[in-house]
């Protein structure tokens, strides 16, 4: 009898869990205490947290999808499946957490050089290099092409001065990857260019905005006269945009995954409301269903999209959907939470922990990354070719 | 593990579906058929049951073309975006998943006939305002060697025409499915006047005889039987509404291209680009809940139902949203009889209600999600 691959990928990832992942990471924790960034300067919160970093990253299980050679696990599609289900049946942390692996990975792995590729990202699955995302400037946010942020061409090298805005924890990371104006000529969309800068290696100088939530996840960075080899770029020169497009749908699926993925491990909104109070009042627990169904069907489109991606039909610009029903919902979500937790969840760090720095926090769902309105105005003029 | 993409097979089947549709069901037919105060229409339903679809559970063996659950979904899609009249659900998914449970001779005589488009059933549960299978009170009493069935029955959808009904009633210890003729001595059929203009009646029950050959499945266990049929229509509701959806959509998009005013195509305004994005959001949402329940029917139909649940709770709500944007997008024009929007928004509403509201499949994944 034979037995089917993906039941024995099954058994031996379960072993390897069991194994392998200590108690304390058994929470499924996803909190901003909890999360492991990774990065030089990282500071482990706990020796159990060092740990399973450490034999996740062995296996490649911090990048599950990524091929071997950078780091990953290369795991298909449908053992992808099977590794978040067992992850979640152990209520497993996730080992490592970055935009390295949601937004570099992707980029260099669609438009990087094979040497790019061993370069930079066996350090992000290792969690040794931490990086950030130099977008937006205050003059370029809805309208993202309009950065002016300038590399001038110096032979071997460009050298870059501006300002970039809301580049999430800027102050802690080591990488930046930045959309850079290289061309001052050309239409908007054929004169930046992707260029990765080393944040330690002079001219870059970042000071962190604090947020309606308290803490400050976002900076503003500044360049002045710093210095990107040549051969820090991806994709061509003039190009950049055909990256930025291409991340910035990758990034919609990521950020709606937080309204699908429920906060809390996976648990039932009901369930996360159930533990503050005694009774559910009527009013409450129907608008809780309410978004828990929402819930359940916006899940069952990215897994949906993920499938179609995999039989060769990508989402495109139908990704806008995927982030504008995501974010409106996690935003919903902690309206409901904040409306279960009364006056305990009015206390920062009060009975009921952070949950009103995470209500906070969620109001820029629908922000970054596209707004919810230029998301709409993306499906209306691309997906159903209404006048622009 | 299936995938949530549709497969050639029902890319084909969806393609076919619609060629015939568009030539024989079109919503003009609808209308047709509402002028002149006609409900079914058996000719269409036999030309249907050629291409397979009534026997599109219908196990080979009974002349079936036992296509699948998520094939059942693709073609009631394929019929809800022009509101194609038929007994399709009724007969072709809820009797047929029934009887296939049975799998007996009778059972196969049976499906054989369904297949075939000679027969049509219509499934008659509800007693009050709402779904309720659980809660039956129709009495069918032990007499001799058989039953008699005393009751009302509302809302059973194709019943003025179907020529057998699936009766769900009570005896001494639970729920009993039975399987009579519509014609039997003491079934008196009142068709009601639908607000859709389809058919559906009253049914009263008189000392209606029944034997114990006219049970299915086995006495006081009606739901081993049922549940699985009612899971397969819910689910086939769902695609169809979704479908509907779709067809009230395409039509609001339409006319927001071509509808002119202030010198322009309205659909230049965001405002109502936005309305109609975020209507197309929802429908693919919705879209891909009808997919997961045909993809978990096919699977383990046994254990589907939260999966069906969502789809008819997600489908129901993005169809009284398609419907009231779609008048609202049209302006007035959407408000007259002469225009297509209101007959969509009726029937939006009547498949709201069937097989369980919003509300009863929401709270089916409440409690399945632990609240």
């Amino acid at each position: 009898m034979t037995v089917n691959p993906l039941d024995a990928f099954r058994a031996e990832l379960r072993d390897w869990l069991a194994q392998n992942c200590p108690e304390e990471m058994r929470d499924g924790l996803m909190t901003e205490e909890s999360i492991c960034w990774g990065g030089k300067d990282w500071v482990f919160t706990s020796d159990a947290q060092r740990v399973w970093l450490e034999r996740c990253a062995a296996k490649g299980y911090t990048v599950p999808t990524w091929p071997v050679a950078y780091g990953g696990a290369g795991l298909s599609r449908d053992q992808e499946k099977i590794f978040h289900e067992e992850m979640g049946r152990l209520d497993a942390r996730s080992p490592l957490q970055s935009f390295g692996i949601w937004m570099l990975g992707p980029a260099l792995l669609h438009f990087g050089t094979h040497e790019q590729k061993l370069q930079y990202l066996p350090p992000v699955a290792r969690g040794e290099v931490r990086w950030c995302q130099g977008y937006s400037e205050p003059g370029a946010g809805s309208d993202l092409a309009n950065v002016q942020t300038h590399g001038e061409d110096k032979g071997d090298h460009w050298l870059v001065n501006g300002q970039k805005i809301w580049t999430s924890y800027a102050d802690k990371a080591d990488w930046i990857f930045a959309l850079v104006r290289t061309d001052r000529e050309a239409p908007k969309h054929k004169c930046i260019s992707f260029l990765l800068l080393d944040m330690k290696g002079g001219g870059v100088e970042t000071r962190p905005i604090k947020m309606i939530s308290g803490v400050s996840p976002f900076c503003e960075t500044f360049f002045t006269d710093a210095k990107i080899p040549k051969e820090q770029i991806v994709g061509e020169v003039n190009r950049g945009w055909d990256v930025a497009k291409y991340l910035l749908t990758h990034e919609r699926e990521m950020i709606s995954g937080g309204g699908a993925g429920l906060s809390g491990g996976g648990r039932a909104l009901g369930a996360v409301i159930k533990d503050t109070m005694d009774e559910m009042d009527a009013t409450l627990r129907a608008d809780a269903m309410r978004c828990e169904v929402n819930s359940l069907a916006i899940g069952l489109t990215l897994e949906r999209y993920k499938d179609q991606a995999e039989a060769g039909q990508g989402a495109g610009d139908a990704s806008a959907m995927l982030k504008y029903m995501g974010t409106e919902l996690n935003k919903q979500r902690h309206e409901l939470m904040m409306n279960a937790g009364g006056s305990d969840a009015l206390e920062w760090d009060g009975p009921v922990g952070n949950r009103a720095g995470d209500w906070l926090r969620t109001k820029a769902n629908s922000i970054e990354g596209g707004t919810s309105e230029v998301m709409l105005s993306i499906v209306s003029r691309r997906v159903l070719g209404l006048p622009g | 593990m299936a995938k949530l993409v549709m497969n050639e097979e029902e890319t084909m089947l969806a393609d076919m579906a619609r060629g015939f549709l568009d030539d024989a069901c079109p919503v003009s037919k609808l209308r047709e058929m509402r002028d002149a105060g006609v409900t079914s229409d058996a000719a269409t339903w036999k030309e249907m049951a050629d291409l397979g679809w009534a026997g599109v559970l219908v196990p080979e063996e009974a002349g079936g073309s036992d296509m699948g659950f998520a094939a059942a979904n693709v073609i009631a899609h394929e019929m809800g975006k022009t509101l194609a009249v038929s007994p399709f659900i009724s007969s072709a998914v809820i009797a047929a998943t029934a009887l296939r449970q049975v799998n007996d001779a009778r059972a196969l005589g049976a499906l054989a006939k369904i297949a075939s488009g000679d027969v049509t059933y219509a499934l008659a549960v509800d007693e009050g305002i709402k779904f309720d299978p659980e809660g039956v009170q129709m009495e069918a009493k032990a007499d001799g060697n058989g039953f008699r069935l005393n009751g009302k029955k509302q809302f059973v959808v194709d019943g003025a025409s179907a020529d057998r009904l699936l009766v769900l009633a009570r005896t001494a210890d639970g729920l009993t499915l039975f399987d009579i003729p519509a014609d039997r001595v003491g079934v008196n059929c009142d068709a009601s006047n639908m607000i859709d203009a389809r058919d559906a009646a009253r049914i009263t029950f008189e000392d209606v005889e029944a034997t114990g050959e006219d049970v299915l499945g086995a006495v006081d266990n009606a739901m081993d039987i049922l549940k699985p049929a009612i899971n397969a229509g819910q689910a086939a509701l769902a695609a169809e509404m979704t479908g509907l959806s779709v067809g009230a959509f395409t039509m609001t998009v339409d006319y927001l291209k071509e509808r002119k005013q202030f010198g322009v195509e309205i659909g230049r305004f965001q405002a109502l680009q936005h309305r109609a994005a975020h209507l197309w959001c929802e429908i693919e949402v919705t879209s891909s809940a009808i997919l997961n329940a045909g993809r978990k029917l096919d699977e383990d139909s046994s254990v589907a139902e939260t999966a069906v649940s969502l789809a008819k709770a997600r489908a129901t709500q993005t169809a009284i949203l398609a419907v009231q944007e779609g008048v609202q997008m049209h302006g007035g024009i959407g408000m007259t009889d002469a225009f297509d929007m209101g007959f969509y928004m009726k029937r939006a509403r009547v498949s709201a209600e069937w097989l369980g509201d919003y509300s009863y499949h929401a709270e089916k994944i409440a409690a399945e999600r632990g609240f």
